[in-house]
């Protein structure tokens, strides 16, 4: 997993509430075996005029012309700016994939669906929960060429005005997305409590331990 | 007072270690894998040379990718046939038990999991599909995971977890006729949005609650994730102890008896509502059946309503909402619920696709016919036990007899990942969980609604009032 210090981008402005992970990435992408390519198909209904299949080349498709991000002006935003509960509906960490394989290392936005809010710290990406009035302000204040400083260590956004934001991102969280930490490893050097607790559980719920 | 709650128990009673800053590693008694989300997962501990830590915790099913029509076919598209042989190679490679498409046990993941007893009372079990939270109606905690979680949880059988907030939800009194499981936790979204249960885990009771049946409480807890909430929980009672007893995976004996005294305590210590951080009292008989008009699964009125008018809406972000719905499902605000024109009816999902649900389908239709109107009405029972179970009381006869297809077992038209589908512009009547856009087939409607109101408006053409309709 990338590590995430700092970053200066520019910032892509997606005035919606409750985007959904089917909006993010569809259904008929899901059936692919593998972790990258996914960059492509991210919003594919609202970013494409035609519909899109799993492995098709991109490069020619019509593309929606009122669709933010196909807007010259925020080509290579790095930084997504949205409306509240993003990432609600499915598991799916093919969200986080393609957010991730488009190019956005970090998401703003008043609040964010549990599951997807986990998924993105798995991947690298920094989702940012700052007050609706705030969220408010920055969508006013998003013109063209407009980038965002995100300091993950101080844990604050700076606008191009110099005006400071704090945010806060649980302490665990942030040492591990900082480091880009392999959380599997993290967890393995607790293998001994693990073996403990199940020795102990066994007595409690044995019918949960009688298999191979 | 003092006293934990159902979730504070399923908690504490799971905690392997605890961070400074409260996050804990949370241990996992039964993972659940289908096709979707694990190929990913198990490429990942080939990449890191690791092995599952208790390979018996593990319990996999193709459900989302499988076809519902001629079977011994196989599968026709060949990406979703890659995907499901991929997860048929990958158990066979680390040694993990798989309901193959020839099984009879083969079904939805969140189906065959308490038809089996691989789901249990007290359990923490999770799998890569958000509707994992239908698994609580045994008080057991269970919630979807990312595909980066299936990896931890096979190579730890642990999740680094920080404890949510407690809510309960109440349905005080009785529920009114044609008034189902369905249509109480439709109510409860339309209620407290799709964002309302964010950070909680949701425990619902209430004589409403606590009189369903264990299919009924599976509806209620598998869209607690619709309300925002990872996890949605029922106490147990005689009825979650009658239904675990005989199952495959349940234990035996003397077990049986040792794990029902400790099930028998899985209830919060008081329903006041003074252990939770939130109460949300509703009363039963002011729900009536319902059906979502919009994309989202708060966008639901009662069947007796009128379509939303964004006028109406004084905050900017919901009337932008309301009108971006209205646009994409072709209605007029305004309109009559009852004036919805049906092109297809789906009855299936891990929702509402139990025996009980084919039940109340098969009883609204008794010797009608689908609508000349309507072209497809697709039946896909949860599991092949279950069809089966069906076709014992002869419920395939009445839906055949009624023009609707009979189908064999899997996801289907809930997220037309396999051949189910809607066209674009197509309303479809179905008893999935979500009508976001595009969930059914680009481009299509979905109206959310029960099994019961799903077969009426089959027949009617359009959406009827089923607690009218039973008359």
């Amino acid at each position: 997993m990338k590590a995430f210090t700092t970053l200066t981008a520019l910032v892509a402005p997606l005035d919606r509430a409750n985007i959904d992970t089917d909006a993010i990435i569809p259904k008929q992408f899901l059936k692919s075996i593998r972790r990258a390519g996914f960059g492509p198909y991210l919003f594919d209904e609202w970013r494409y005029l035609d519909r899109g299949e799993p492995e098709m080349d991109c490069t020619n498709r019509p593309l929606n012309k009122d669709f933010v991000l196909n807007q010259a002006q925020y080509q290579g935003a790095q930084i997504l700016l949205t409306r509240e509960n993003f990432g609600c509906g499915s598991s799916r960490e093919h969200a986080p994939w393609a957010l991730e394989d488009y190019g956005f290392r970090a998401i703003i936005a008043p609040s964010f669906a549990d599951i997807f809010f986990n998924n993105c710290f798995k991947n690298g990406i920094l989702p940012i929960v700052l007050p609706a009035e705030t969220v408010d302000l920055l969508f006013q204040e998003v013109v063209d060429g407009y980038q965002l400083t995100i300091d993950l260590q101080a844990q604050t956004i700076t606008t191009p005005s110099g005006q400071s934001i704090v945010f806060s991102v649980d302490e665990n969280r942030r040492f591990r997305l900082m480091n880009g930490l392999d959380d599997i490893a993290l967890s393995l050097q607790h293998a001994d409590k693990i073996k403990t607790y199940e020795a102990e559980r066994a007595k409690r719920a044995p019918w949960l331990f009688k298999d191979a | 007072m003092a006293g934990k709650t159902l979730y504070d128990k399923l908690w504490d009673d799971h905690v392997v270690h605890t961070e400074d800053d409260g996050s804990c590693l949370i241990y996992i008694d039964r993972q659940l894998l289908h096709e979707v989300t694990s190929p990913q997962a198990f490429d990942g501990l080939r990449l890191s040379g690791r092995q599952p830590w208790r390979i018996a915790r593990n319990l996999a099913v193709a459900d989302h990718n499988v076809p519902t029509t001629d079977r011994e076919k196989g599968i026709a598209d060949p990406v979703s046939k890659l995907q499901v042989e991929t997860l048929e190679n990958n158990c066979k490679e680390f040694g993990i038990t798989e309901f193959d498409m020839a099984d009879i046990r083969q079904g939805i993941v969140h189906v065959i999991g308490p038809e089996q007893g691989a789901t249990l009372p007290g359990m923490t079990i999770v799998c890569g599909d958000s509707h994992t939270s239908t698994h609580g109606a045994s008080a057991a905690l269970a919630f979807g995971i990312g595909t980066s979680e299936v990896e931890h949880a096979l190579a730890t059988q642990c999740l680094v977890q920080k404890k949510a907030k407690n809510m309960l939800i109440k349905v005080n009194g009785k529920t009114g006729a044609g008034v189902t499981a369905k249509d109480i936790v439709l109510a409860i979204i339309g209620q407290i949005g799709t964002a309302g249960g964010n950070g909680y885990t949701i425990e619902f009771g209430g004589d409403a609650i606590w009189s369903l049946s264990m299919e009924g409480r599976m509806t209620v807890c598998n869209m607690a994730i619709e309300a925002g909430a990872r996890a949605g929980l029922i106490a147990v009672d005689d009825t979650t102890i009658d239904y675990y007893q005989g199952r495959p995976y349940a234990p035996k004996g003397d077990d049986w008896n040792m794990a029902v005294r400790y099930w028998q305590n899985l209830r919060s210590d008081s329903y006041s509502g003074d252990l939770f951080d939130k109460v949300i009292n509703i009363d039963a008989a002011g729900i009536k059946p319902q059906v979502s008009w919009g994309t989202s699964p708060e966008m639901v009125v009662a069947v007796d309503a009128n379509v939303p008018d964004p006028a109406q809406e004084a905050d900017p972000v919901k009337r932008q909402s309301i009108e971006r719905a209205l646009q994409y499902m072709g209605l007029q605000a305004g309109q009559k619920i009852t004036d919805i024109k049906l092109d297809k009816v789906f009855i299936g999902s891990c929702t509402n696709s139990r025996i009980e649900d084919l039940r109340a389908a098969a009883a609204v239709i008794k010797g009608r016919k689908k609508a000349a109107s309507v072209k497809q009405v697709l039946i896909v029972p949860g599991s092949g036990l279950i069809k089966q179970q069906a076709e014992a009381e002869g419920l395939d006869k009445i839906f055949t007899a009624a023009d609707f297809e009979w189908r064999d077992p899997g996801c289907s038209m809930c997220l037309a990942m396999n051949a189910d589908r809607l066209e674009a512009g197509e309303h479809c009547a179905s008893t999935s969980n979500r009508n976001f856009e595009g969930r059914q087939g680009y481009g299509g409607r979905t109206h959310l609604v029960s099994p019961a109101m799903a077969a009426a408006a089959a027949i009617a053409g359009h959406f009827v009032n089923v607690a009218e309709d039973v008359a």
